[in-house]
Parts: C-alpha cells; sequence; structure tokens
C-alpha cells in the first residue's frame, strides 16, 4: 500500500467520520435500489445496507467496535424517533378508539403466538435451551427483547441478532401473507407487521402507507409492554410440563 | 426542526427517568411515546414544526436499524452452528404471528370498517 494512503487509513480508522458515512452511503445505495425496484418487499433496505456493511467491515478487516464509534450517532436517533411515532398515531385516534377491545385481544394472542411457535420449532429442531430462550422475544423491540431473555437465561446479544433478522423477514414477506389471506385493511396489515416485526416491520408500514405505520407502531409498542410483563412467566411454567 | 427535535428528546428523557425510577419493564423511548401521544390528545394535535419533523425522521425510520443490523458479524459463529433450527424458528413464527393477528383482528373488526383505499402492501 501507498504510505500516504496507509497513513489517510490510520487518521480515518480513529474518527467517527468513517463508521458514520459508511452508514448513510451504504443505506443510500440500498434505499436507490429500493426506489428502483418500486419498494419491493424483498429488497428491503436494511438487508441491503447490512449487506453492504458487512462485506466492506470484513474485508477491510475492521472490527465492529471501530464502526459502532461512528455509527451510533444514527443508532441514537432511535431513541427520539420512537418518541415521535406518537404523531402519526395520533393522527389515527380516532379510528383507534373504536377498535380498543378487539386490539387488546388480538395483542394477548399474537404475542404468545410470536414467542411459543418460536420456541416450538427450535425445540423441535433440537435447538440448546439456552437459543430458545434468546429466541422467545424475537418480536418485540431489541432493548425490551434483550431484558426479557436474559432474564429467561438466554443470551441478550443473540437475542439481538435474531430480533433483527425477525424485522427483516416480517417486513419482506408481510405483502405475501397478505395477498394469501385476502387482507386489504391498512390498520389490519399495519397491526400484523409491527406485533410480529417491531420497528423494521413499522419502517415498512410506514413506506405503505402512513395508516398502516402508526397502526404498526401502535402494535409494536402494546406487545413490548404486554410481552415484557406475560412471557418470563409463562415461559419457566410451560418449559417445566414439558 | 430545532424546537421539535427537543421536545422529543425531552420527552425521551422523560421516559427514561420514569422507568429507571419505577423499575418498569419497557423501554423509556416507549414510555415517552406514549406520554407525548396523551400530550397531543390534551392539545389537540401537533403542531406543522413538530408533524413535519416527525415525518422526516419516520420516512427513514429503517436507516436507525442498520447499525444495530450490522452487528451480526459479532455472531456468525454461532449462526453457523445453531444455523438450521434459528433460522426456522424466526420463519415459521414471523410469518404464523403476522397470519394469526391480522386474521384475528380483521374478523372482529369487519362490519364497522371503512373501506381501506390503496394498494397492496
Amino acid at each position: 500500500m501507498n504510505p500516504d494512503i496507509g497513513e489517510i487509513w490510520v487518521y480515518l480508522s480513529t474518527t467517527p467520520l468513517l463508521g458514520l458515512t459508511l452508514t448513510l452511503v451504504a443505506y443510500q445505495a440500498a434505499w436507490w435500489l429500493y426506489q428502483r425496484a418500486d419498494q419491493h418487499p424483498l429488497l428491503n433496505p436494511v438487508l441491503i445496507a447490512v449487506s453492504i456493511l458487512v462485506g466492506i467491515l470484513w474485508l477491510t478487516g475492521t472490527d465492529y467496535n471501530t464502526y459502532f464509534d461512528g455509527a451510533q450517532f444514527v443508532h441514537f436517533l432511535l431513541g427520539p424517533a420512537t418518541v415521535a411515532l406518537a404523531i402519526p398515531l395520533y393522527a389515527q385516534w380516532q379510528r383507534l378508539k373504536a377498535m380498543l377491545l378487539p386490539i387488546l385481544l388480538t395483542l394477548v394472542v399474537g404475542s404468545l403466538t410470536a414467542a411459543l411457535s418460536a420456541v416450538g420449532v427450535a425445540a423441535l429442531l433440537g435447538a440448546s435451551r439456552e437459543s430458545m430462550m434468546s429466541l422467545a422475544p424475537k418480536s418485540v423491540t431489541t432493548p425490551v427483547a434483550m431484558g426479557i431473555a436474559e432474564g429467561l437465561g438466554g443470551l441478550p446479544s443473540l437475542t439481538a441478532v435474531l430480533v433483527i433478522a425477525t424485522g427483516i423477514l416480517g417486513a419482506v414477506s408481510a405483502r405475501f401473507v397478505y395477498q394469501a389471506l385476502r387482507i386489504d385493511d391498512h390498520a389490519v396489515r399495519g397491526f400484523g407487521i409491527g406485533l410480529a416485526a417491531h420497528g423494521i416491520g413499522t419502517a415498512r408500514a410506514f413506506q405503505v402507507s402512513e395508516q398502516a405505520g402508526a397502526f404498526a407502531a401502535l402494535a409494536m409498542g402494546l406487545n413490548a409492554l404486554i410481552t415484557a410483563l406475560t412471557l418470563p412467566w409463562i415461559l419457566p411454567w410451560l418449559t417445566r410440563l414439558f | 426542526m430545532i424546537a421539535a427535535l427537543t421536545l422529543l428528546l425531552v420527552f425521551q428523557l422523560i421516559g427514561e427517568v420514569l422507568v429507571r425510577g419505577l423499575d418498569l419493564p419497557i423501554p423509556g423511548p416507549v414510555v415517552g411515546m406514549g406520554l407525548l401521544f396523551m400530550a397531543l390528545i390534551i392539545a389537540k394535535g401537533p403542531g406543522d414544526d413538530l408533524r413535519n419533523t416527525a415525518t422526516g425522521l419516520l420516512q427513514h425510520l429503517s436507516l436507525l436499524f442498520v447499525p444495530a443490523g450490522t452487528g451480526v458479524m459479532l455472531h456468525f459463529q454461532r449462526l453457523a452452528d445453531e444455523w438450521v433450527p434459528l433460522m426456522a424458528a424466526v420463519a415459521v413464527s414471523t410469518v404464523l404471528s403476522i397470519a394469526v393477528s391480522a386474521l384475528l383482528l380483521n374478523a372482529m373488526i369487519k362490519g364497522k370498517r371503512n373501506t381501506a383505499e390503496g394498494d397492496a402492501q
């Protein structure tokens, strides 16, 4: 390597600028592709951007912590963005009030379906106990899911990866599930994807319509609450039965 | 835009303080979202500045998950070892929970719905 380029690289790898810029450039590329494909769910921008970044970091031998020093500025915005979900939610307030009871019932059933079906499939295929406990809260938004997994005896860092995988898979598959089931109501579509696929599902729902996004945000928030309150009781009780 | 961002951060901060103070099982920003929602009901809706800032931020919500998603590179070994049960469990349960919750909610609100417009998701 030319010594000048080597010096520049040493400088860049010690500042947050490179990690931050790489994240934005990778996302711009992913977003451009997503728009070119008419926002086709298979070209999910999170999936594409993450693939580009993992490739670059792997090729340059950069470790994740060095990258995250820069990327944390983007990561930080998740907090205020979550608070901002109150605004589209408020826009749906009238509709929300009218369907409060169906929403609460769906929430309980959906939350249990997400957790128990994941643990069930993993158990059938011979996953370790640690993996099963890490899987259980995978439909819940990352910080809550990590806390639940820790309480159950899972691995919080593995849970974080499974949560992101769930979000991407939900965002990719929801359209096909809804088409097969002939569900057209954007409130219902949003609620399903937000419950099963948390923030990444919610991001996808906002790209489809504001109403879908608002109901996805609602489902994501309520599912975090109900899963955190019920799963730590239900799962140990169930595993004792088998 | 700065005023709106300040407001969002203040609500997040209140949420974080409440979660730590009361030992709640949910994250601070989710509590902040709930509090801002209640504030909007009292104030009868957001101002233009807040609405525009929120729309701008949420338009690219996907971007904000990219740094955490890149963390997958820390777990290549574990994923290689237990790849089949983990991915099967994620795939089956994600599709199943989308289908179950959408079908259930759809069945319960049938009749009192205003027809949804727009194309497929």
